[in-house]
């Protein structure tokens, strides 16, 4: 053990001791945040996370024509003034439509993670906690999930439930899910015979009250972690289905489906496909870097 | 004890870390000569005791920054000597004992299998040669049946059986200089009496310095023949192990009244008062 | 009566060939208000004697029983006010991301208690610890202080018995003997009973009355801590034990080196 460690241990946090739990609270998340700013690409990524954000709320005052108008007079018309991103084979404009596609996109990322984040990280904590048959009947469970190609799985669910934006996040979510809760279960295994635990059993704490205020709080941030990083790959799941014409339905706006129908055109006119697939790449690199940075500021070994 | 030249000569010893907040002195100006004798460093944690066994060896992390006034190792000067140089040096003729075995042996090696190896990387003899040599020395540092541990692996064998094997490791090189940090101090009394009584046979017959980083001040009176007492980066004590009861700074007293004892029983213990002097000391 | 009673305690880990029996036969009464320490090294079963009593095992054979009452195999409410615990390594001890309130009011909340903040207040002045310190969190605090929260902690719901093991095995000498003073004081105030677990004698034989040395599950050896200080113990086991505490000499190794260590049949 260095000798430098347990002095920096030993020191009390900048700024003073806190004086109520509303400030150590504050001491906390600024630490965090001050550490997640040092990483440049991590703020890289949430420049661009912020502007997803920012572009969605103001659509309707960033897009500079209606997604769904149809002009026929312009259709296929390189990039311009007028088009800034070009317009498509009905004469919509690219640029409109991205903006508009933004706002899908980030509900179908939330719509997900919603559903993801609660379900994986329950079933992985009770199943690690409690061990013994609960553990493995859920494992099985998810080694069944596991064992299919996400996008086939999703195919499959959407081939049953029938085509649709909504019928594509729950396809996603099925196939998202196993890998929070693996890395949930595997976190709670290394806690549960942690001395802070014993503890509270000791004085009496119910199973409920351990998961819910003592191992999941501990998951809770590689979870995060995970999510974030997980986003990329949802992206690019649902613009895969609306590629393949199981997501979103025209005229919406989707980004992968704007691919699809951009492709029989692809190699005239290049913008039809390179406009929205920038804009898928931008966004699960923004995510990728993101989750990255978050992982440096929130894993509980880097303290 | 200290008849011939000192093995090892350093003068104002100083270690720097580079944190988010600027510099942090581990190691502020420490100087000792090291002959062939037991030497223990001892302090409390944060005093930067280990900090200057790995700088010896420079293995200290490459946000530190070490600064001395003399470094000397024979006729080689330890500060600026090149890496290539160090590599010959490490190892080979001064060696370092860690606190835990299970971290410092290779897991998927036969232990055997590892000294021999170290052997082999300093001396350049046929293989056969090598495994005779690690077998005598599994048997200098007490092992019994060295031709059955020879062949297991690490997991294979308790924590002091381990201990004896990193100290075969680190020994077979035939080193001027052993560190030893905290070498026992994960192991039970009796077993941690054995790896003492190894080390200090091979002090005695191979005539090395052993420098003994240890926070147990009671354990360094009877074992070492000198102590310094090291506080805050700074060593505040430097005393014959026998004398310590004759400690002049009140931090070495403190921590020696401090202690509890099984010959004594007092209603409280003295509690250290820290006098910010020291630091200037 | 007895505050802390252990009769005939098993204790056996797998099954068929697998089998390995931790305890055997343990079996010792600790009075209401005394200190008992439990010795030995690792491997003798010193601390799952402790862990049998703090409900993390149920599959021991024999009878315990705290303040007259036999012990069920789980955890109950009651014995949880009776019975509290403190750790060994103060860094592990503590949730690292509740601070020092939030771990002091959790048992109060368990158990329903009001009157949270007036009796943090308290517990913490109790142990020595500015009021102040609540709202810090576990890395905010040097290895000392986590361990008096520890004890904050586990004293909160009043008990009658602490568990305690090995407390200040991973502290400083010095902030050691603030704790055992701690402790020693705490004792006397509260009228505690305490059951430690350790492989120092010194601590041992400065904070309890009488002491069991245990050895590969057994207890060897039982005698009044007076029996350590100052004169030599009968059992050579025990003898060993003090010695090695002293000091070292190279003739107490030559003769461990002589006995097959207990490490080495392990191997």
């Amino acid at each position: 053990m260095s000798a430098t460690m347990t002095m920096t241990a030993s020191k009390t946090a900048p700024g003073g001791a806190p004086q109520s739990s509303a400030q150590a609270l504050r001491q906390n998340l600024g630490r965090s945040a001050r550490k997640l700013l040092r990483n440049p690409l991590s703020v890289a990524g949430l420049v661009v996370i912020l502007a997803l954000l920012l572009v969605a709320a103001f659509a309707p005052w960033i897009a500079t024509h209606d997604p769904l108008a149809q002009d026929l007079a312009n259709t296929l018309k390189a990039p311009s003034a007028a088009h800034w991103f070009g317009t498509d084979e009905y004469g919509r404009d690219i640029f409109s439509r991205l903006v508009y596609g933004s706002r899908i996109t980030l509900y179908i990322i939330s719509l997900v993670t919603v559903i993801v984040g609660p379900v994986g990280l329950t079933i992985g904590v009770v199943s690690g906690y409690f061990g013994g048959w609960i553990d493995t009947v859920f494992m099985r469970i998810t080694d069944i999930f596991v064992s299919f190609p996400g996008l086939v799985l999703a195919l499959a669910f959407v081939a049953a439930l029938g085509p649709g934006l909504d019928h594509a996040v729950i396809a996603i979510a099925l196939t998202a899910w196993p890998p929070i809760a693996r890395l949930a279960r595997a976190e709670t295994l290394s806690l549960r015979k942690a001395d802070f635990i014993v503890a509270v059993q000791l004085q009496g704490a119910s199973p409920l009250r351990i998961l819910t205020r003592h191992v999941a709080p501990m998951c809770l941030s590689s979870v995060v972690v995970r999510l974030t990083m997980n986003m990329a790959g949802i992206i690019l799941t649902a613009a895969g289905l609306g590629f393949l014409g199981l997501g979103a339905q025209p005229p919406v706006p989707e980004w992968g489906a704007m691919i699809s129908a951009g492709r029989r055109y692809m190699l005239e006119c290049w913008w039809l496909v390179a406009m929205p697939g920038m804009a898928i790449m931008m966004v699960s690199l923004a995510f990728n870097l993101f989750g990255d940075g978050m992982r440096d500021v929130l894993d509980p070994r880097s303290e | 004890m200290n008849t011939t030249a000192p093995k090892l000569h350093v003068d104002d010893l100083r270690v720097a870390f580079r944190t988010g907040e600027g510099l942090v002195e581990a190691v502020r100006g420490i100087s000792f000569d090291l002959g062939q004798e037991k030497l223990a460093i001892v302090g409390e944690s944060g005093s930067g005791k280990s900090t200057v066994g790995r700088s010896l060896l420079r293995l200290h992390p490459r946000s530190a920054q070490v600064t001395a006034r003399a470094m000397q190792f024979g006729s080689t000067d330890l500060l600026t000597c090149s890496e290539k140089t160090m590599q010959g040096i490490r190892g080979r003729r001064i060696s370092m004992i860690m606190q835990d075995p299970k971290y410092s042996l290779n897991p998927v090696m036969r232990v055997g299998d590892q000294i021999a190896e170290a052997f082999l990387s300093h001396h350049r003899v046929s293989r056969k040669e090598a495994e005779e040599r690690t077998l005598a020395m599994l048997e200098a540092v007490r092992i019994r049946e060295p031709r059955r541990v020879f062949r297991l692996y690490p997991h294979e064998v308790s924590g002091g059986m381990g201990q004896r094997i990193m100290i075969a490791m680190m020994l077979i090189t035939e080193p001027e200089i052993v560190i030893a940090d905290e070498p026992t101090s994960a192991l039970d009394v009796s077993v941690r009496l054995q790896v003492l009584a190894t080390l200090d046979d091979l002090v005695g017959q191979r005539g090395l310095g052993l420098i003994f980083i240890s926070h147990d001040l009671n354990l360094v009176r009877s074992f070492c023949d000198r102590v310094l007492v090291m506080y805050a980066g700074r060593v505040v004590e430097s005393i014959a192990a026998a004398d310590l009861e004759h400690a002049q700074h009140p931090y070495t007293r403190g921590l020696l009244a401090a202690l509890p004892s099984v010959d004594e029983r007092r209603e409280r213990l003295p509690v250290l008062q820290r006098d910010p002097a020291w630091l200037a000391a | 009566m007895a505050m802390i009673s252990v009769d005939k305690l098993n204790l056996t880990f797998g099954a068929g060939s697998d089998a390995n029996q931790v305890l055997h036969d343990v079996c010792f009464e600790v009075g209401a208000g005394e200190a008992f320490g439990l010795v030995g090294e690792s491997g003798s079963g010193k601390t799952t004697v402790l862990r049998c009593l703090a409900g993390q095992y149920n599959h021991w054979l024999g009878t315990l029983a705290i303040d007259g009452e036999t012990l069920g195999r789980r955890l109950d409410y009651a014995r949880c006010r009776k019975v509290q615990m403190v750790f060994q390594d103060p860094y592990g001890s503590l949730h690292p991301r509740h601070t020092v309130e939030t771990a002091l009011a959790e048992p109060l909340a368990i158990h329903g208690i009001g009157d949270r903040s007036a009796r943090i207040d308290a517990i913490l002045t109790k142990v020595g610890l500015p009021t102040s310190f609540r709202w810090r969190y576990p890395h905010q605090l040097s290895g000392g202080q986590r361990q008096r929260v520890a004890i904050a902690r586990a004293l909160i719901l009043e008990p009658r018995i602490l568990l305690l093991d090995e407390p200040t095995s991973a502290l400083d000498v010095s902030v050691q003997a603030e704790i055992l003073n701690l402790l020693a004081d705490l004792r006397v105030r509260d009228g505690l009973t305490y059951l430690l677990v350790t492989h120092d004698l010194g601590v041992v034989a400065h904070l309890c009355d009488r002491v069991a040395v245990m050895q590969q599950g057994r207890i060897v050896d039982l005698l009044d801590t007076a029996g350590i200080v100052g004169c030599n113990p009968e059992h050579p086991y025990t003898r060993m034990l003090v010695e090695a505490s002293r000091h070292y000499s190279r003739e107490m190794a030559a003769d461990g080196a002589a006995r097959p260590a207990v490490a080495d049949l392990a191997a």
